[in-house]
């Protein structure tokens, strides 16, 4: 399949399940409950070694939050559900908690209810005060700007992680220009987020290493400078890669954000130097999710 | 299927225990079983169909017209499905209440709402004394639910309260949240005295100060965010407190009863 002068390799992305939920930071003005949900969603590029993957999903206007507040919600992801309870709670209560004028919600009503304030409450130290208000419960609990409100609990489901494609191009500032591209459109979209810095990874894995503590390693196969030196992937004329990782609340979320941003890239097309574009395929090593990306840009 | 209507014939002189007729018990059993039903009246006993003229037969729905204020234990226990009285109820209305929807057209007597669990009571006149409180002896009073009274309410109202929402549209008599270990009553009118007394937690949410004792300490004027979303919860409900214009989430704050664990809080609103 070719869009645009742009080549769809005919392979499919892999991706595994994973526990989701989704938080909502509000605070007095969207600035704050940015700043707020960029600390939150900091360090979580990963689950090799960040212990979650999280992003902000989308700003909020007053009137879509509980408290009329202009409001961001994130996405938190983890590969167990205890380890998303924890990544949540420390968090929540290093960096919302702490977050001047910033109250919490859960942004899942359904599902496994996991803690979101429920145990920062006794940072109160028996100033905390409980309100249960239209079946949800709430915790005031006093701090030096006023009162941080948060709800007790949020919902976990289960969710997908790991979509991906690699975009490959003539140059490096090509390909990064092809990725923003798609990120920009992607961010537009509900219950996706892509967690790497700025929703790009330049230094995708693949399964395994020579080395055995390591459980993933450079994908030398996409390494533009290893050609020469393994079983590469590449086209001679290829002289950058880069993956964008994408993880969703369902497939068909994940299936419609690869879409936009794969349409987005080859909107650019060949005559911005984009050759391919791929998927990380692992030889159904990876996960039980397969992305196909000539099904999804059919 | 038209509501079960219970239409008074006469007005006893001694008071009628109603807890029998409530939805729950009252399911699957036939209008003529009702019928026979036995009502303790003072001393003796006095079956449904000689009280009332029966009409329909959605138990789910029951209707009590032309009631009187000595009808006690109205809607005792009512496990879903909804009452609407017509007219003044006794004592002890939605005692134990664990949900559904009691409405009543006319005034209370005392102990409404004591202990009730969940659901919803709607009194549209005023209310007597101990509203949500418990029974005397009992440690816990009304533990969830929501009640809404539009007119005045007696004194005690809340005493011993642990949990829910009640909601004054009125004026509240002395003690109002005397006692109370947790919960919310908000009250549009005037409070009297003795407000809060030996209150360990919980809120009274005010719109006029009140007289407080010395027991109560002063903690400033605040923003609170947890009220936008009370006053949300309000909404659906046919009364004062659902209109945007009398939400409001700055308040002054007091702490008390400092004579008791001290950890409640009255807010006025500013």
């Amino acid at each position: 399949m070719i869009i645009n002068g742009v080549t769809i390799d005919a392979t499919f992305a892999e991706a595994f399940a994973m526990k989701a939920t989704r938080a909502i930071i509000t605070a007095q003005n969207e600035k704050w409950a940015m700043i707020s949900a960029q600390a939150m969603t900091g360090f979580a590029t990963s689950v090799i070694a960040c212990g979650c993957e999280a992003g902000i999903e989308r700003t909020l206007l007053p009137s879509e939050t509980p408290d009329g507040r202009p409001g961001v919600s994130v996405l938190i992801f983890a590969m167990g559900g205890k380890g998303l309870a924890k990544q949540l709670e420390t968090r929540a209560g290093q960096c919302v908690l702490t977050s001047p004028t910033s109250a919490l919600f859960a942004g899942i009503d359904e599902g496994v209810q996991i803690p979101l304030g429920k145990n920062l409450r006794y940072f109160g130290d028996g100033f905390q005060v409980s309100k249960k208000i239209a079946g949800k419960r709430y915790w005031r609990i006093p701090v030096m700007d006023g009162e941080f409100l948060t709800e007790a609990t949020t919902g976990r489901v289960e969710a997908v992680g790991g979509g991906n494609f690699l975009v490959l191009a003539k140059s490096q500032p090509q390909a990064l220009a092809a990725c923003e591209a798609a990120i920009e459109e992607m961010r537009k979209l509900a219950n996706v987020i892509m967690p790497f810095p700025g929703g790009v990874v330049r230094s995708g894995s693949k399964v395994g290493s020579k080395y055995p503590a390591l459980g993933a390693s450079s994908n030398d196969a996409f390494c533009p400078t290893l050609k020469g030196m393994t079983k590469t992937e590449l086209l001679p004329e290829c002289e950058s890669v880069m993956e964008i990782v994408i993880d969703g609340l369902t497939k068909e979320d994940i299936d419609i954000a690869m879409r936009a941003g794969i349409q987005a890239v080859c909107d650019l097309g060949a005559e911005e130097g984009i050759q391919r574009i791929s998927a990380g395929n692992y030889g159904g090593k990876l996960g039980p999710f397969h992305f196909h990306l000539q099904e999804i840009m059919a | 299927m038209s509501a079960l209507t219970l239409t008074m014939k006469t007005r006893l002189d001694q008071r009628v225990d109603m807890s029998p007729l409530v939805c729950n018990k009252l399911e699957g059993v036939s209008v003529t079983d009702i019928a026979a039903i036995e009502l303790q009246n003072g001393k003796s006993k006095i079956r449904v169909d000689s009280l009332f003229a029966i009409k329909g037969s959605d138990t789910k729905n029951l209707v009590i017209q032309g009631s009187f204020f000595k009808l006690d234990f109205i809607g005792k226990e009512l496990d879903g499905g909804t009452i609407t009285v017509n007219g003044d109820v006794g004592a002890y209305l939605a005692q134990e209440m664990k949900s559904g929807t009691i409405k009543v057209k006319g005034n209370a007597g005392l102990y409404a709402a004591c202990e009730m669990k969940n659901g919803y009571l709607e009194i549209t006149g005023d209310s007597g004394d101990f509203l949500a409180s418990a029974l005397p002896g009992n440690k816990q009073g009304m533990k969830g639910g929501t009640v809404l009274v539009k007119g005045n309410v007696g004194e005690r109202a809340g005493d011993h309260m642990r949990r829910g929402t009640v909601l004054i549209e009125g004026n509240a008599g002395d003690y109002c949240g005397s006692r109370m270990v947790a919960g919310t009553i908000a009250v549009m009118g005037q409070t009297g005295r003795y407000l809060g007394y030996a209150m360990r937690r919980g809120t009274l949410l005010l719109w006029n100060q009140p007289q407080l004792t010395a027991t109560f300490n002063d903690c400033g004027s605040h923003t609170l965010a947890f009220l936008p979303i009370l006053f949300a919860s309000f909404r659906p409900l046919n009364s004062k407190f659902a209109s945007e214009t009398e939400a409001f989430n700055r308040v002054q704050k007091y702490a008390g009863d400092m004579s008791e664990l001290g950890r409640g809080e009255v807010l006025v609103k500013i």
